[in-house]
């Protein structure tokens, strides 16, 4: 009996959230669907981003995630790994670097902003360029992608472990081969929390990548995003609304063609390498 | 790869120079919250400096303008945004966790999945604006002003929820397949087979994420400004409006000046100190258990 | 796969190399985030008329950009106030004035206000609207965020410190002010004039309250009529260099009235 109204209550919350989700998706599409179209996402923005398209901006944004993943990905397993395999329980050096870890998930994403002007754009000299703005959203999203990698590498089971050893492997071919793989599915829901982040991320990037809308023609370029547009047309310009409730259909778009893309990579090219 | 495919066997020279930099990599990045800090000590200095940042304390309220510094009630409004929202997205996050979990396949949890990474992925500034426009008249229609500290748990709840709910599903699906067969196996209902099972085992991965969400929680600055009313007090009332720190500075960052701007410099420095202190007592807490079976 | 890396790493340096610019060829705006849409759009005409020239405009508040200003980081600073007693050291140039306004709910039956009725409204003191001749409805105060030009300017007007106020509800941009204002029968607050006709012309619920008899127009703004007005200045440090300085006269001159408009702000009256 109390297995089925426990059943209830988690169809109950997950219907819940679900529902919730639904009402603010339908909320943008009612308000933006009219204002999306082919053109809209190939054209320049005009009139200060109220008439016109999202092109360059769509470039920007997938230069700056670019930047972050190619950073942030390999920077991210290599850290989990090391947590996983090669520190003990208590050792000082894991602790402290956990703790770390769990600070910056918390530090707020304007100081964020702040630090990275000051340490990409001044003081490496890089300026207001979409390499500063990937840069410093790599830094942002590496807490919850190692913590999240880390769980999934750690509860491999040992006999994989085992087995490696036994067959005379070498640690790094152990970790590349069998232990990574069988824990993508970890992997994977670290990459789509790190995609969630970065993309919904602005107060970051106005002070790093910038304000331009113009098409970036290289990663030194300023470049604004997807997150930051929709912003400035919400907050900042009179009579941007519409736009803006068309650009953040387009991000969720984004985002959800990302996702799959983050789970066919764990599926496919790591786990099936497994052959399980 | 190739090179150690082919030398499976025989090449441990790979793994001598793995160790040193992995490590090497993961003090680095641990070192970046290093740098964070001292970039925030170095802005806040001038208010370090000349002692001013006991008035941060000691000071009635905010007004930077006229001299008045006092961070409490800020502080306390920025916790007790956290709590609210940690109440409300823990258990809908773990719950949605376990029917990921276990309750539901193929079709509806592909579904499901794609709408988490939605919500995951939703910008702060477009579920703020949603807040604004929808969630607080609502709120004002029944008990004025509407922007407050019970919109702003219930915004940021739904900021959180996915960290919570993506995390704990990570852990939940790390947990043995043969644990849970075994639990199968001796009759147990699928409840208890959640509860007293995979729970406890995937307790690490859980309380992990409880903390991220957390950190989240305290750092999120666009939602919290949209619609928590911004008005320097004490909480004391759901409906009553409050500022937090981030908001605070998000606000005031622009068009602050010289010692003023110090201060808010000084309020991050504040909240990251906190969240040092939040980690540490949960890793202090949380026992170390077994990882491999 | 080591071929792979090379060639990724090749991309990855050829896409960082870009052909850098001549320092004279680009110019360097930040600072305030009322005027960064405005330079943007100004900035973009004076690229078509100007071949080969870049303008880029970033944010940040106006604070920052006297302060870039005053370092060179950055060549014009943009600011959404007047100049402090403290930052003689710079010179602004003003490019078109912003107007404030008081808005109500649409549905609030009152129709003006005194400046009495006003200070005593945002100190506490009148808390509800039948006080003033409106319904039965508790007053939700709004105000804006410290350091804000527009805060300073009707903190002056009124003769108020912000200590004296007490707000229900503090926002930070104008249409946040607006958003708020709109969602709430109760609400009183202040923004930008231009933007509240635009957002009043296209159905939001909002009001302008006229001020001192003076009706919350543009117009009105424009000829000096209306109380309360603040500038958008480009501050620079010293002498403009020569594309500032073609730039900055650009910006001044009836050229751009339209693209001032269009923001719904107010050009200079010349």
């Amino acid at each position: 009996m109390s297995d089925r109204l426990f059943e209830a209550i988690i169809y109950f919350c997950t219907a819940t959230v679900v529902g919730l989700l639904l009402w603010i998706i339908g909320d943008l599409a009612y308000q933006g669907l009219a204002h999306l179209s082919f053109d809209f996402l190939f054209s320049e923005p005009e009139n200060a981003g109220r008439d016109g398209g999202i092109g360059p901006i769509l470039v920007s944004t997938l230069m700056i995630l670019g930047v972050t993943f190619l950073t942030a990905l390999p920077v991210g397993v290599a850290v989990a790994v090391w947590l996983a395999e090669f520190t003990r329980r208590g050792s000082i050096a894991g602790n402290w670097v956990r703790l770390s870890l769990d600070v910056m998930a918390g530090v707020p994403s304007i100081v964020y902003g702040l630090f990275g002007n000051a340490f990409f754009c001044l003081y490496l000299g890089m300026g207001f360029s979409i390499l500063s703005g990937g840069l410093t959203l790599a830094l942002m999203i590496l807490p919850v992608l190692i913590r999240t990698c880390e769980a999934g590498v750690s509860s491999v089971s040992d006999a994989w472990r085992h087995g490696a050893q036994a067959l005379g492997m070498s640690r790094s071919s152990a970790i590349w081969h069998i232990l990574l793989p069988a824990a993508s599915p970890a992997i994977a829901a670290g990459l789509i929390l790190g995609i969630g982040r970065a993309s919904a991320e602005t107060a970051a990037l106005i002070f790093t990548s910038g304000y331009v809308d113009r098409m970036p023609e290289s990663l030194m370029d300023s470049g604004r995003t997807l997150s930051v547009h929709i912003y400035d047309l919400s907050m900042n310009v009179t009579g941007g609304d519409a736009t803006a409730h068309a650009s953040a259909l387009v991000l969720l778009a984004l985002i959800l063609i990302l996702t799959m893309l983050a789970q066919s990579f764990s599926g496919r090219w790591l786990q099936g390498r497994l052959n399980v | 790869m190739i090179l150690s495919k082919r030398n499976t066997l025989f090449r441990w020279g790979a793994d001598r120079q793995l160790q040193p930099l992995l490590a090497a990599l993961a003090l680095a990045t641990a070192a970046m919250l290093l740098l964070i800090v001292t970039f925030l000590l170095l802005e806040a200095w001038p208010v370090v400096a000349n002692g001013r940042w006991r008035d941060f304390f000691t000071d009635e309220s905010w007004y930077p303008l006229e001299g008045q510094f006092g961070l409490l009630p800020m502080l306390w409004g920025s916790i007790a945004i956290m709590v609210g929202a940690m109440i409300l997205a823990a258990p809908l996050g773990l719950a949605a966790a376990i029917f990921a979990s276990f309750y539901a396949s193929g079709f509806v949890l592909r579904v499901y999945q794609m709408l988490m990474a939605l919500l995951a992925g939703m910008p702060s500034v477009v579920l703020g604006l949603w807040g604004l426009m929808v969630l607080v008249p609502l709120l004002a229609a029944w008990q004025p002003p509407g922007a407050s500290l019970l919109a702003a748990m219930l915004v940021l709840s739904l900021m959180i929820l996915p960290t919570v709910a993506l995390a704990s599903a990570s852990a939940l699906a790390s947990v043995p397949k043969p644990l849970m067969a075994g639990a199968a196996a001796l009759g147990m209902c699928r409840k208890s087979q959640i509860m007293k099972v995979a729970i406890p085992v995937a307790r690490h991965g859980i309380w992990s994420a409880m903390l991220l969400a957390v950190a989240r929680a305290l750092g999120e600055t666009m939602v919290v400004l949209m619609v928590a009313g911004n008005v320097v007090q004490y909480p004391h009332g759901l409906f009553e409006p409050v500022r937090a720190l981030t908001a605070n500075i998000a606000l005031e960052m622009g068009y602050a000046m010289e010692d003023h701007r110090a201060g808010l410099f000084a309020s991050g420095l504040m909240l990251t100190s906190i969240v040092l202190l939040l980690a540490w007592l949960a890793g202090m807490t949380a026992k170390r258990e077994l990882h491999h079976v | 796969m080591k071929q792979r890396l090379m060639m990724l790493s090749m991309a990855v340096a050829m896409l960082a190399s870009a052909p850098l610019q001549a320092a004279e060829d680009r110019l360097m705006l930040t600072g305030s985030s009322t005027i960064a849409p405005l330079a943007q759009e100004i900035g973009k005409r004076f690229e078509k008329l100007n071949p080969g020239v870049r303008v880029d405009v970033q944010t940040g508040g106006s604070s920052r950009g006297v302060n870039d200003a005053r370092m060179k980081v950055a060549d014009i600073g943009m600011a959404s106030r007047a100049l402090k007693p403290k930052e003689a050291d710079l010179t602004p140039y003003t490019i078109a004035k912003d107007g404030i306004s008081i808005i109500l709910h649409k549905s609030n039956p009152v129709a003006a206000l005194s400046n009495e009725q006003i200070i005593a409204i945002y100190t506490g003191r009148i808390r509800n609207w039948r006080e003033v001749g409106g319904r039965d409805k508790p007053i939700t105060v709004v105000n804006k965020a410290e350091g804000r030009s527009t805060l300073e300017l009707f903190l002056r007007h009124f003769g108020l410190k912000n200590s004296q106020v007490k707000a229900q509800t503090v926002i930070g941009d104008n249409q946040q002010g607006i958003k708020t204002v709109a969602g709430n029968p109760g609400a009183i607050g202040y923004v930008s004039i231009g933007t509240a006709e635009y957002e009043a012309s296209h159905g939001v619920p909002i009001r302008l309250l006229p001020m001192a008899g003076v009706t919350a127009t543009t117009d009105h703004v424009r000829d000096g009529s209306f109380p309360l007005s603040r500038p958008l200045n480009f501050v620079v440090k010293g002498e403009p260099g020569d594309l500032a300085r073609r730039f900055i006269d650009f910006a001044r001159s009836p050229k751009v009235n339209d693209i001032i408009k269009a923001q719904y702000f107010v050009p200079l009256g010349r």
